[in-house]
């Protein structure tokens, strides 16, 4: 048998193999139709001589790569979607109970739905190669796993194994598959077919025993009974609520899907969570991080043409703080050589430490062995003077934010540097258009606006002025996807598009500080409205120093807006409190070591540059919505100025860089959902009250008088994402 | 290497020999490797007749190192009475080292830097240097500036139990982590090979073995040792197991990648101790010295792959390059003498050497026209059976070769060999026109 989605072989006289291999695709995806297939072979494989079956991949590096987002996307919700997660439910029964012992072998990823198919089978092999890794990820998305991810992994590996993976939806990498019973046997790639058939021989003649349920002795004691169950429970809802503070609903529903399951019986699950499969995708939560998933895969492409970027080889940074240090670890990481330039070689020596201290990290996670930190170590190389550079392809500066500084080092490395090398600025709000009038061929010049820490914010900001050049942005794009990065590409202007909407955020933030808004209070609010942190904590993180500089880029576009601007920030840098790196700023900071300090309570002496000790409290919801819209106005005022391209950059750019509510789906899309006009009118009611700096824009206003969106939902995704 | 080099200038291999290679913890377990490349390098002496003083280099391969004698090629010919005059250095590169030992010894005669060179490798793995962790030996380092017994007492500081646990050397790769043996048995699944064609090969490196030991031609090559306190004579071979079939070797559990791999104790290498060492001289320096060279060394390889992915098929490249060198195909080859570290590699390197995507893709135009016949290939047995201490192993196989040739009136012998690293090795002998 052989159709669109898979193979089946007859080995041996005595097995069948069950190859998968969807036609024109490069991976396994599980879709209604793909799952119609599978119960086709299993009718032939039942009316055969086998004994047992092997499931297999027939593509390179890949077992199953989960639903076809795609097609769930076009789905009629909810009920559709619940239909499919019963017709998987269906067939992954029919692959419990049959009497044949069925084993997956697995080579690459094997991802929600794919994943599910092997935990239906009765055994699991996996290769111990870089490719494989098993996740159900399904959270990510606003959903459960639908195909009996919440039934078959709790059975499988225990519950206090299994709930991490489905509430975090984080991968299982094959050495801690096989501890945790997830696979039985781990081999080598060249060896996982001979593995797999031997597996499924020694199966069918029960020369196996199968031994399930959690590995070790305390977890088992604390799964045996319904009472300490209920504390698993219990505390793993607590946990969910603290990190996602009731903003998404899918991590609870999981918890019941799985609760249901174990306390009611395996049908009882299955109906849980195809419930919960068809209501969940017709959330506004789900919708929104579906648009997230494409978002960000379409921003993970090169917007120019690749064919015109320089392959970089050998790059520079300069500059040796947190900012530079991150840049070259993830540079070296995708094998680029880095010389590293501070104002001394003790300096740059400093930020390879840090580098080394990081992938000594990493090495401790399991991320990478010693001989691989040892090696992207290497590539770090601190250097003393600019005469190496000479054979650099791109420098990327992180001096101080300040204009003189950086023209300065940028002239001294033009002595040095190739002519058609690119020199890119990581600065993150000076224009770069002022920062490359002194330079020579500003067509070689460009942004590159990375955000701290470096190695784990997935957002780059590329700006582009009117003369940088397609090769210099090619290579840039390329050099930041090379480096992991998720690419927005934006025209210059002060503080670009993140940078601009930020500081009116904070700007607002320390207003309301002087209206004697209190700091944990306010922070809270906005950790409520799904902000990781609130901006307190952000502005200690940044640094009073560096936010004071930015307000300066900004202070004329504030002018011109009518902004009033708080100057607090500046008497906090003078007297010191420029939080964690001085251990004191909104907060109190405990230092650690190799680590970033901890935050500790507030620290009262600030409130004394904010009118004193005497602190009231302010509606949250009033505190979310004046930050949160501040944020958004500007966003659409950027789209407006040109600074965007699209609506789609101004939301991959809020979420992923500044930590713009994922549920929320962006600015833009937040506009979209709560409609225009809602906005328009509360922006309204606040200018009234504030002033002037929360006139609507005047795009939201036409959406609001038209009753029209940023986003046109019955356009094709594509279509959007060539905006 | 040009054929056309002068007598003074062109590299011949006079004689080799070995102690007989004992599996590790036997017979040697009370000896150092030093001991061993002793014992080989007097033998050689004794049974080429070269004055001491005429040797210009003494060079040894070793991989697991004796700090206490980390140069052994210079304290075992120091041990085996070369004069103090004669300089002698060590060179490593796993399994490999001595095959570097000859290299070294061809190189030194062609460039006229010596006429006569003793090219050896010696190994004990019953001996491996077990070291205290990082923590321990930075504070012995310190406690040696200590001035009085009471300042012993920071020694004792921050110091828990665990840190006095050795760290005992593992044969896996520094860089990938992976043992050897799970790299064989990931090379045979990627060739193809099964355990069946693995176990049936070590039976045939056995069976080889046994008869070239009743033909009495590993006698030829073997120098007998002796081993404190009663210092009998070892004159044998204990690795060989003249009882072994397929049906005990079936038997076996994969011994590193559980439980469905394929490389089992029986199909691979055992660990062994064991030292050689050869005589290679100019031709002029023999004529001089009336030695009667047994082969001219023509050629040799080094190649390097990824030790993640091709740790082992070193020959499989080697081979093929310096045949296209030397413009031979495997019908003009008599003799191969491959290095066997796992049934599973050797099979691979053969099936390798045959698959069309490996010979487009990786020979760039070196793949051999024809296939490499077994008939030629390790007929007095191999590292399987014999046994393999690594840094001995090279010059075992030259002597081999160098005697097969003789014994088979033959023309032209190939040796090569896998290591450790990802590296590998060929070299091309032809029988020198006066040998008997």
């Amino acid at each position: 048998m052989k159709n669109d989605y898979l193979e089946l072989e007859y080995t041996g006289d005595d097995l069948a193999i069950l190859w998968l291999d969807q036609k024109d695709r490069p991976v396994n995806t599980i879709s209604s139709e793909a799952l119609d297939a599978y119960d086709k072979a299993f009718d032939a494989i039942a009316d055969s001589n086998a004994r047992a079956v092997v499931i297999a991949s027939r593509k390179e590096d890949s077992f199953v790569a989960g639903a076809d987002v795609k097609a769930l996307q076009t789905m009629e919700k909810p009920h559709e979607t619940e239909q499919l997660s019963r017709k998987g439910h269906g067939v992954l029964r029919r692959v419990r109970r049959t009497d044949l012992p069925i084993v997956a072998a697995i080579h690459g990823p094997a991802l929600g739905g794919g994943l599910e198919l092997a935990l239906a089978a009765d055994y699991r092999i996996a290769t111990d190669e870089d490719p494989t890794r098993m996740a159900l990820p399904e959270v990510n998305l606003g959903l459960v796993p639908g195909g009996g991810g919440t039934q078959f992994l709790p059975r499988l590996v225990g519950l206090q194994q299994a709930l991490p993976m489905l509430l975090t939806g984080k991968s299982t990498y094959p050495s801690k598959a096989e501890r945790i019973g997830l696979v039985d046997v781990l081999t080598h790639r060249d060896g996982l077919l001979h593995a797999a058939k031997e597996a499924a021989r020694e199966l069918a003649n029960g020369e196996i025993e199968l031994d399930r349920g959690p590995k070790r002795v305390s977890e088992r004691l604390l799964e045996s009974n319904t009472v300490s169950r209920r504390l698993i429970y219990n505390r793993a809802e607590s946990r969910v609520f603290n990190d996602t503070k009731g903003n998404y609903p899918a991590p609870f529903r999981i918890l019941r899907c799985v609760r249901t399951g174990l306390e009611k019986g395996l049908e009882a699950g299955f109906e849980a969570e195809a419930e919960a499969f068809g209501e969940l995708s017709a959330t506004e939560e789900s919708k929104q991080l579906v648009f997230l998933f494409f978002a960000k895969q379409e921003a993970e492409k090169n917007p120019f043409d690749d064919a015109k970027a320089r392959d970089v080889r050998r790059m520079g940074v300069l500059g040796g703080g947190l900012m530079g240090a991150g840049i070259a670890q993830i540079s070296a990481e995708d094998d680029m050589d880095v010389l590293l330039k501070d104002q001394d070689i003790e300096r740059a020596a400093d930020a390879r430490e840090t580098v080394w201290q990081n992938l000594t990290r990493d090495v401790e996670k399991g991320i990478h062995s010693h001989f691989e930190r040892d090696v992207i170590a290497e590539r770090v190389v601190p250097v003393a003077d600019y005469a190496p550079f000479g054979s650099a392809d791109l420098v990327i500066e992180a001096v101080p934010e300040d204009l003189d500084i950086k023209h300065g080092v940028l002239k001294e490395l033009t002595e040095e540097l190739p002519d058609d090398a690119i020199i890119a600025s990581n600065t993150s709000a000076l224009p770069i258009t002022q920062i490359a009038e002194p330079l020579p061929r500003p067509e070689r010049v460009l942004g590159m606006h990375y955000f701290s820490p470096v190695p784990s914010i997935p957002l780059m900001e590329v700006i582009r002025t009117d003369a940088t050049s397609e090769e210099a942005l090619a290579t840039a794009c390329e050099v930041g996807l090379r480096q992991g990065k998720t690419l927005i590409v934006v025209n210059d202007g002060p503080g670009f598009y993140t940078t601009r909407i930020l500081a009116l955020f904070m700007n607002e933030a320390m207003l309301l500080l002087e209206e004697g808004a209190k700091i944990d209070q306010v922070d809270e609010a906005l950790e409520q409205f799904g902000f990781p942190m609130g901006p307190y904590e952000l502005l200690d993180l940044v640094g009073l120093d560096t936010a004071s500089k930015i307000t300066d880029v900004l202070s004329k576009l504030f002018e011109e807006r009518n902004v009033t601007t708080s100057a607090a920030a500046d008497k906090l840098v003078e007297h010191d409190l420029l939080g964690q790196k001085t251990e004191r700023g909104f907060y109190e900071y405990e230092p650690q070591e190799g680590k970033r300090p901890e935050k500790q309570d507030v620290n009262k002496s600030a409130y004394r540059f904010f009118g004193g000790s005497d602190r009231t409290r302010i509606n949250a919801e009033l505190i979310q919505q004046r930050l949160a819209l501040t944020m958004v106005n500007e966003a659409v005022r950027c789209l407006e100025d040109g600074v965007l391209r699209s609506a789609r950059d101004g939301d991959v750019g809020a979420v992923f860089g500044l930590g713009f509510p994922p549920f929320r789906g962006g600015p833009f899309r937040h506009v979209d959902t709560q409609d225009a006009a809602t906005v328009v009118m509360r922006l309204e009611r606040l200018k009234k009250a504030y002033g002037d700096r929360f006139e609507p824009a005047p795009t939201l206003r036409e959406h609001a008088d038209e009753d029209t969106a940023f986003y046109d939902e019955s356009a094709p995704q594509a279509e959007q994402a060539a905006l | 290497m040009p054929d056309d080099l002068p007598p003074e200038r062109t590299p011949v291999f006079v004689d080799g020999c070995r102690i007989p290679f004992l599996r590790s913890g036997t017979g040697y377990v009370d000896l150092k490797s030093y001991d061993l490349g002793r014992m080989a390098l007097k033998g050689l002496l004794v049974r080429t007749g070269l004055p001491p003083e005429e040797a210009d280099r003494v060079v040894m391969g070793t991989v697991v190192q004796n700090v206490q004698t980390s140069n052994v090629a210079r304290e075992a010919a120091l041990g085996a009475g070369f004069p103090t005059s004669v300089p002698a250095f060590t060179v490593t590169m796993a399994c490999i080292s001595s095959n570097q030992a000859l290299a070294s010894a061809a190189d030194l005669i062609r460039t006229g830097q010596a006429g006569a060179v003793v090219a050896s490798g010696t190994e004990s793995l019953s001996d491996i240097p077990v070291q205290f962790k990082k923590k321990i030996r930075k504070k012995l380092f310190e406690a040696r500036k200590y001035s009085s017994p009471g300042e012993y007492v920071k020694l004792l500081r921050d110091l828990r139990p665990s840190d006095l646990v050795p760290e005992i050397p593992s044969i896996s790769e520094y860089s990938t982590g992976e043992t050897m043996g799970e790299s064989a048995d990931k090379l045979a699944a990627k060739f193809d090979v099964s355990r069946e064609a693995q176990d049936e090969y070590a039976l045939r490196s056995h069976e080889k073995a046994v008869e070239a030991r009743e033909a009495g031609h590993l006698q030829d090559e073997i120098v007998p040792a002796a081993s404190p306190p009663d210092f009998g004579p070892i004159t044998e071979d204990n690795g060989v197991r003249p009882d072994t079939s397929l049906e005990k070797l079936s038997k076996l559990s994969p011994s590193f990648v559980k439980p469905y791999g394929t490389v089992t104790a029986g199909n691979a290498s055992f660990l062994t101790d064991g030292a050689s060492a050869s005589l290679v001289t100019s031709e002029a320096k023999a004529n001089e010295l009336d030695l009667k060279p047994q082969a001219v060394v023509r050629d040799y390889t080094f190649v390097a792959q990824n030790p993640k992915e091709e740790l082992l098929l070193g020959p499989a490249y080697a081979m093929p390059q310096i045949m296209s060198r030397a413009g031979l195909s495997f019908a003009d080859i008599d003799v191969i003498e491959l290095h066997e570290a796992f049934a599973g590699q050797v099979l691979a390197v053969l099936r390798a050497l045959e698959d069309s995507t490996f010979r487009s893709e990786k020979l760039n135009g070196t793949a051999p026209s024809d296939e490499l016949p077994m008939g030629k290939l390790n007929s007095w047995g191999g590292s399987l059976s014999l046994g393999h201490p690594f840094g001995a192993t090279g010059v075992r196989l030259v002597t081999t070769a160098a005697h097969r040739l003789r014994a088979e009136d033959a023309r032209f012998a190939l040796v090569a060999a896998c290591a450790a690293g990802g590296q590998g090795h060929a070299m091309l002998l032809e029988r020198h026109e006066g040998a008997s």
